[in-house]
């Protein structure tokens, strides 16, 4: 029970728990405070001496938009996004209670009355954004996974095909989001026109952008992994005349399970960091715009704002990680090779 | 022992290299009998793995053939099952699945989904690995994958079991075990058998027949030993034997006199000499060929 408990804590990344859960059944305390001030004390300690750091640095620095925000006006900010985000919300009910009754009120009078439903069109908070980010880089990623393996297990079949494509990889692999992004604007414009759009075009500039920078990694990683199947277990299938499906599906695939979870982690945490310049430039509603307009908006608040859209950015950047390498150990199939 | 049931006849390959082709087997004979266990012995990088790969099918000789029953071999496939030294089992599957694969690809149609569980389970009795049937390679002994390895082959009911020293790896009490294990297999059974092996006292005990090699390049055939120990052969009886120990004494003999290791000659002379020496060896090895058949 208790060892199931500790090794779910280690497959999910909560290591620095296990010295709390042992301690609480009673294994030897000083080694376990020797763990939890190592796993707990010293990145506290490291985290403290940052912000005095901090705090001290930015007090010395002015810009046009005054003094650098320190770690209190930053928190500051937090509060007041958070309470931003709860005004917003309620205007929204309000929003939708009002119209509720007025219809109610016009089918009492009228049965046959014509009624409109709207939706609140309020301006989004910071957490709309966050999670607009999510979706936005998400769909990239998932577009991006979906060219990428197959064509990664493809290359990693056939060494011709690799040969022949190996050059465009890396021709497109090192291109910046940012020079990617106006011809995906244009492309995009020019090919996707419906009267009645599902998706804004913003959105799928974005995405667009995210999966063709992330794809790369997932795609080398597949490629590589399939080609790199052990020579023995190629002819242990050839001993048994394994058919060619059988051999992609039940040997190359499998075998190439770890390393395409190498890939995918890597591709995630790409995507993530183009998707905000990606924002910025197609104005897609989520935290990149939410940056831009902060910094072209230079109230007094500005740089505090964008200070916790960084903090949010690198903490949401880090559970994406966590959550992969979780993957990773999930489908791994070899538990004693150590992930990190 | 008159029946030829696998046959290799003039078998020579030859290795495309930067530095042009490499001649590695050069005109090997052989000709084993139905449930007979033949052991290759020879030094290091003589040749050994690349006979067992013909014979499986794996290299295509350059020259000369295979023959099995008195059809030439000339693919791999599950009558010629093989375990190889790094026991080479999927390490996404677990044991049960592993040996499962094998079977399900041989008598597919000629069993069904209960008979096929059955015999996988016989297999890993056999092994006495059925209490670990649920674990992956990952989490089970270098022995006790090596013992899956030969359930899966087992599980194929092959004609020709062929083995690329399967306990190479291993210490020397689990070797003793598996040895143990596969000789009583082997009665069971009756297997054909070919074994690859560095160790002297393993193919005696094992073996009806060793086949000594002469070093590479162009390696071949240097001697047939005939094993004529009654069986079933106890280790510890067999330890005190003076034929057994006559035996242990003609193979090392071959090794260590007649095909001295291609490293030791390395420390004792210049690279240029080596050539010439090896000549002369082979040819001195060539008329013992005579001899022999
Ligand atoms: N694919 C190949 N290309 C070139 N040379 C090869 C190839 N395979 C084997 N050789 C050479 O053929 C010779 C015999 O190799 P082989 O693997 O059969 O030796 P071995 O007797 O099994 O050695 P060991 O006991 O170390 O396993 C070696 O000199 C090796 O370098
Ligand atoms: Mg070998």
């Amino acid at each position: 029970m208790k060892d199931k408990f500790l090794n779910t804590l280690q497959l999910i990344g909560m290591t620095w728990l296990s010295p709390l859960v042992k301690l609480a059944s009673g294994d030897n305390p000083r080694e376990q405070f020797a763990d939890l001030f190592r796993y707990v004390g010293l990145p506290f300690i490291a985290v403290a001496a940052f912000l005095f750091l901090w705090a001290g640095l930015a007090s010395k620095v002015d810009t046009s938009l005054g003094q650098l925000p320190g770690p209190v006006q930053v928190w500051d900010q937090v509060q007041g996004l958070a309470e931003e985000h709860e005004r917003e919300r309620h205007k929204a009910e309000a929003f939708y209670e009002r119209q509720d009754e007025r219809n109610a009120k016009k089918l009492a009078k009228d049965p046959d009355a014509e009624i409109k439903w709207r939706e609140y069109t309020g301006k989004p908070t910071f957490l709309d954004q966050i999670l607009t980010s999510l979706v936005t880089v998400f769909t990239g990623f998932l577009l991006g996974t979906l060219i990428a393996i197959p064509i990664g297990i493809a290359c990693g079949l056939s060494k011709t095909l690799y040969g022949a494509v190996s050059p465009l990889i890396q021709i497109f692999k090192p291109v910046s989001p940012l020079a990617w992004l106006p011809i995906v604007t244009m492309v995009v414009s020019g090919v996707y026109v419906s009267a009645d759009p599902m998706f804004q075009k913003s959105f799928i500039t974005s995405a667009i952008t995210v999966m063709l920078c992330s794809l790369w990694p997932t795609l080398i990683n597949t490629a590589v992994g399939v080609a790199s199947i052990d020579r023995d277990l190629i002819n242990v299938a050839r001993v048994l005349r394994l058919g060619w499906w059988t051999q992609v599906f039940k040997i190359a695939i499998p075998s190439a399970i770890p390393m395409i979870f190498t890939g995918l982690r890597i591709s995630l945490g790409i995507g993530w960091m183009v998707l905000i310049a990606a924002e910025m430039l197609a104005q897609n509603p989520g935290l990149g715009k939410f940056v831009w307009d902060e910094f072209q908006n230079g109230s007094s608040d500005s740089l505090g704002r964008i200070m916790v859209a960084v903090l949010a950015i690198g903490l949401i950047g880090f559970l994406l990680d966590s959550l992969m390498l979780t993957l990773q150990k999930i489908f791994s199939y070899d538990r004693s090779v150590e992930l990190r | 022992m008159s029946n030829e049931y696998l046959e290799l006849s003039q078998v020579s390959i030859e290795f495309p290299t930067p530095k042009g082709p490499f001649k590695a087997l050069n005109q090997v004979d052989l000709k084993i009998s139905q449930g007979e266990f033949v052991s290759l012995i020879g030094h290091s990088g003589c040749g050994k793995s690349t006979v067992l790969n013909i014979i499986a099918g794996l290299l295509k000789a350059t020259t000369g053939g295979v023959l099995l029953e008195s059809r030439e071999v000339d693919e791999p496939g599950p009558e010629r099952a093989v375990v190889f030294q790094h026991h080479s089992l999927f390490p996404w599957l677990t044991v049960y699945q592993n040996v499962e694969l094998a079977v399900k690809k041989v008598f597919k149609g000629k069993m069904n989904k209960r008979e096929m569980a059955e015999w996988i389970h016989h297999n890993l009795e056999l092994v006495h690995m059925r209490h670990a049937e649920h674990k992956r390679p990952a989490e089970i002994s270098g022995g006790m994958k090596q013992r899956v390895g030969i359930a899966r082959a087992l599980a194929m009911q092959p004609k020709v079991l062929l083995m690329d020293e399967p306990f190479g790896a291993l210490d020397a009490l689990t070797r003793a075990h598996l040895q143990d294990s596969l000789m009583e297999i082997q009665d069971e059974l009756g297997n054909t058998v070919i074994m690859i092996t560095h160790d002297v006292d393993e193919a005696v005990l094992l073996s009806d027949r060793i086949v000594m090699m002469t070093n590479g390049p162009a390696a071949t055939i240097g001697d047939i030993l005939h094993i004529d120990l009654p069986r079933p052969r106890r280790r510890v009886e067999l330890a005190g034997d003076s034929r057994y120990n006559a035996y242990r004494a003609e193979v090392l003999k071959f090794l260590y006199e007649r095909q001295r290791n291609p490293a030791d000659d390395d420390d004792t002379s210049g690279k240029t000499a080596q050539p010439k020496i090896r000549a002369v060896k082979t040819a001195q090895v060539g008329d013992e060929k005579v001899k022999v058949a």
